[in-house]
């Protein structure tokens, strides 16, 4: 543009070449020196061993996809640019779009929004505490465990089990059955052994010695225990602690014909109805405690740490989305639902279709985004499942610094990373010459 | 946010206002499906809507808004359990977890923030935080819009080409400039200093700020430029004249931005800062290492190290919102 004025270099001419620069050379000397001199660098040292002086061709790369722990990362980058942004994407749209719909979609939309402003450190650190293992500390667990209970609830008797020469036999599956069936009028002992005292629930007491009664089935579950020694096998012992709250079913023919559970000095009563059967203590009695699921494990840490990540990242999508629908022409949804188009069907083929464009920018956006994911990994994964939870930004931190530094390898895994970006760089820069030749 | 510029020009997205009530977004989409709700406008407008009509129209509204009350809860319940983990006694949140404290108020309790703040370690890293992000910020600012003053209004050769270079520069990775710019300032001598950071920074800020700006600035129309020019303006007086007060929406969306990126920052300060005197991340991250056993330093922390973009986002809702429209993405 200024090339006609480069030959005659008049004195007004070069003063503005000279304001030009002096305008433009800081910015330029620090992307220079910060920006495009490491590109250079990072690319010359990749190939490059351990200490800088021995040059090792594409050793540094072939590694990359030969050590095992960089694999991983591979893949687990895979996983996150698959899921992440989709997930992260199809919220946003389902958001914009419901969130137009109440009134306190503003509301809702701050909230979401929110944690874009904060830091991933502190996301971490959020999510550490949701995902914690301990269901009396996360909260995950702590709904989970809670919704496992409610459909299995664990039992306080998980190690209880027959003693030698118990009238019980093991039933299979858990549950144990008398060999006998039982007879009203005659009381029953159900005696177990293995709970250790200070298991037992509270509220417990001395077992007790089931009364005779006509006409029904009664009895005692208890531990057949005596500390210290001394009591006599199949026999409620003074000292000895009942069960309390076990549950008990009568069998006949393999049909529960009555139930009872065992009051709190382990007897329990059942009707007529259980003369001549067998009785039967179910697994849910012995069942374990439902520890709830491992969030932060090796199986489940990258789709939690995604999950968290969407958390962040929903909301950035959605008010993308939100602003591109605020666009869409009202008359067009409207002709489409006076023409009896459902609101699904709006959405799928007018909505969605017109959206297309935006959403494929918001998508590329995240993925690119999620190629770079560090802080979140670093700071939800605990230490021991931080291999199995690596991503490439991750193995590149771990590899360039720290007591076991390989600079080289560390720089050709930082030009792997600019190579998966460079695509976009290129889409960007084409956009901007088209639209500077409009 | 991230440091790749992938699509939305920035200049496009900055120019329609985003809801003059500043709720982020569709401000305009979320008033006009305002009141009335469930039913959609059609049937607002009064179309002679069937009993049976309206009556699955409010089930779906109903079913709408369950779902978006779940997924609020989903996006609440996080901090919140952040939040009042923070006001609870290791020994309370040991016993049980921070949800028990809807039923037994009396446990909440500053004490844990109290302890906080006499922790010199945690103050002086607060401290270092606004030192690297000031600077980074301001720095960011100046030579980004003389930067793009330049590329907007002044002539010189190879403008068009640079300004592309400067583009391209926008989805560059700070982790590829870890290594080199480490062994760099190792030399220098600033390796481990709040300097470097801010150096480091206000360089990776650049690509967005310029290119942020140089779109906002060449809006600017051209007479009002000349008349300045004529009337014997130098170009410098331009630029503080005329060009920064009008950039001024930009300017302040980029700052915002700017600021809340580098305040938020872990990897940078990780790599780059004096990690016997870290800015806050960093400090945190030290002891999520042993996170079961620290949270009463852990969760106030945080949420200390949040009041500030949280106070950001609250305040300047609408620039924020611009800005990680329009950088988002960087």
């Amino acid at each position: 543009m200024t090339a006609p004025a480069a030959h005659g270099l008049s004195a007004e001419a070069r003063r503005r070449r000279l304001v030009a620069a002096a305008f433009l050379l800081p910015a330029l000397v620090l992307l220079g020196a910060l920006v495009v001199q490491p590109i250079g660098y990072s690319l010359y040292r990749s190939f490059f061993d351990r200490s800088g002086d021995v040059f090792v061709g594409g050793d540094n790369y072939r590694e990359i996809f030969a050590d095992d722990g960089i694999r991983t990362a591979l893949k687990n980058t895979a996983v996150w640019v698959v899921l992440a942004p989709a997930t992260a994407t199809a919220l946003g749209l389902i958001f914009a779009v419901l969130t137009e719909r109440v009134r306190w979609g503003t509301a809702f939309k701050l909230l979401v929004f929110m944690p874009m402003a904060i830091s991933m450190l502190a996301a971490g650190i959020i999510f550490r505490l949701v995902y914690d293992h301990d269901p009396d500390r996360g909260v995950a667990n702590a709904v989970w465990v809670g919704v496992h209970d409610t459909f299995a609830q664990s039992s306080a008797f998980p190690k209880a089990r027959p003693g030698r020469d118990s009238p019980l036999a093991d039933a299979g599956g858990g549950a144990f059955v008398t060999r006998e069936p039982v007879r009203a009028g005659s009381p029953v002992l159900l005696p177990l052994v293995g709970v250790a005292p200070e298991a037992l629930p509270e509220g417990t007491r001395a077992a007790g010695t089931p009364a005779a009664a006509a006409g029904e089935v009664t009895g005692t579950v208890w531990q057949d225990f005596t500390r210290g020694g001394g009591g006599a096998t199949n026999v409620v012992d003074g000292g000895e602690q009942g069960f309390s709250g076990m549950r008990i079913e009568a069998v006949k023919d393999g049909r529960v014909v009555d139930t009872a559970t065992s009051r709190a000095d382990g007897t329990f009563t059942l009707s007529a109805k259980a003369d001549g059967a067998l009785l039967r203590l179910p697994a849910a009695n012995f069942r374990e405690a439902y520890g709830g699921v491992e969030w932060l494990g090796p199986a489940l840490v990258t789709p939690a740490v995604i999950g968290a990540y969407v958390w962040m990242w929903a909301g950035f999508a959605m008010v993308l989305i939100g602003a591109g629908l605020a666009a869409v022409p009202r008359e067009l949804l409207e002709a489409a639902r006076v023409d009896g188009a459902n609101e699904w069907q709006v959405f799928r083929r007018i909505t969605v279709p017109l959206l297309a464009p935006l959403l494929a920018v918001v998508l590329v956006t995240l993925v690119i985004n999620v190629m770079k994911i560090f802080d979140l990994v670093f700071v939800i994964a605990p230490g021991a499942v931080q291999d199995d939870a690596n991503v490439l930004a991750l193995q590149l931190y771990r590899t360039s610094f720290g007591t076991d530094a390989d600079p080289g390898l560390g720089s050709a895994i930082a030009v792997l990373l600019l190579l998966l970006v460079i695509p976009v760089m290129l889409l960007n820069i084409r956009r901007l010459r088209k639209e500077g030749a409009r | 946010m991230s440091r790749s510029e992938a699509a939305p020009d920035p200049s496009r997205e900055l120019r329609p206002p985003v809801g003059e009530d500043g709720a982020p977004s569709g401000g305009g989409a979320a008033r006009r499906g305002g009141p009335g709700t469930a039913g959609g406008p059609a049937r607002r407008a009064g179309r002679a809507a069937t009993w049976a009509g309206r009556a699955a129209g409010g089930l779906a509204g109903g079913a709408v808004r369950v779902f978006l009350v779940v997924a609020a809860l989903f996006w609440l319940l996080p901090t919140l359990g952040l939040l009042l983990s923070s006001l609870v006694s290791p020994t309370d949140l040991n016993a049980g977890g921070w949800w028990q404290v809807f039923g037994a108020p009396s446990r909440l309790t500053a004490d844990n923030y109290e302890r906080l703040l006499a922790n010199e370690t945690i103050t002086s890293s607060l401290l270092n935080t606004f030192a690297i992000a000031v600077p980074a910020t301001l720095l960011v600012l100046a030579l980004g819009s003389l930067a793009g003053y330049a590329f907007a209004w002044l002539e010189f050769p190879g403008r068009d080409w640079l300004f592309l270079v400067v583009v391209g520069l926008l989805v560059v990775p700070v982790q590829v400039a870890l290594i080199p710019v480490s062994e760099l300032f190792g030399t220098i001598g600033l390796f481990e200093t709040t300097a470097g950071v801010v150096l480091f920074h206000t360089a990776f800020g650049l690509p967005f700020a310029v290119f942020l700006l140089r779109n906002f600035f060449a809006e600017i129309p051209r007479e009002l430029l000349e008349a300045a020019r004529l009337d014997g303006a130098g170009e410098l007086r331009l630029f503080t004249r005329v060009v920064l007060p009008l950039g001024g929406p930009a300017i302040a969306s980029l700052g915002i931005f700017q600021f809340l990126w580098v305040w938020n920052d872990m990897l940078v300060a990780l790599v780059f800062a004096d990690s016997a005197n870290p800015p806050i991340t960093v400090a945190l991250q030290q002891q999520v290492r042993q996170f079961g056993n620290n949270i009463d330093v852990l969760a106030p922390g945080a949420f200390l190290s949040m009041v500030v973009p949280l106070a950001v986002f609250f305040a300047f809702q609408r620039q924020f919102v611009t800005g990680v429209m329009a950088g988002a993405v960087k």
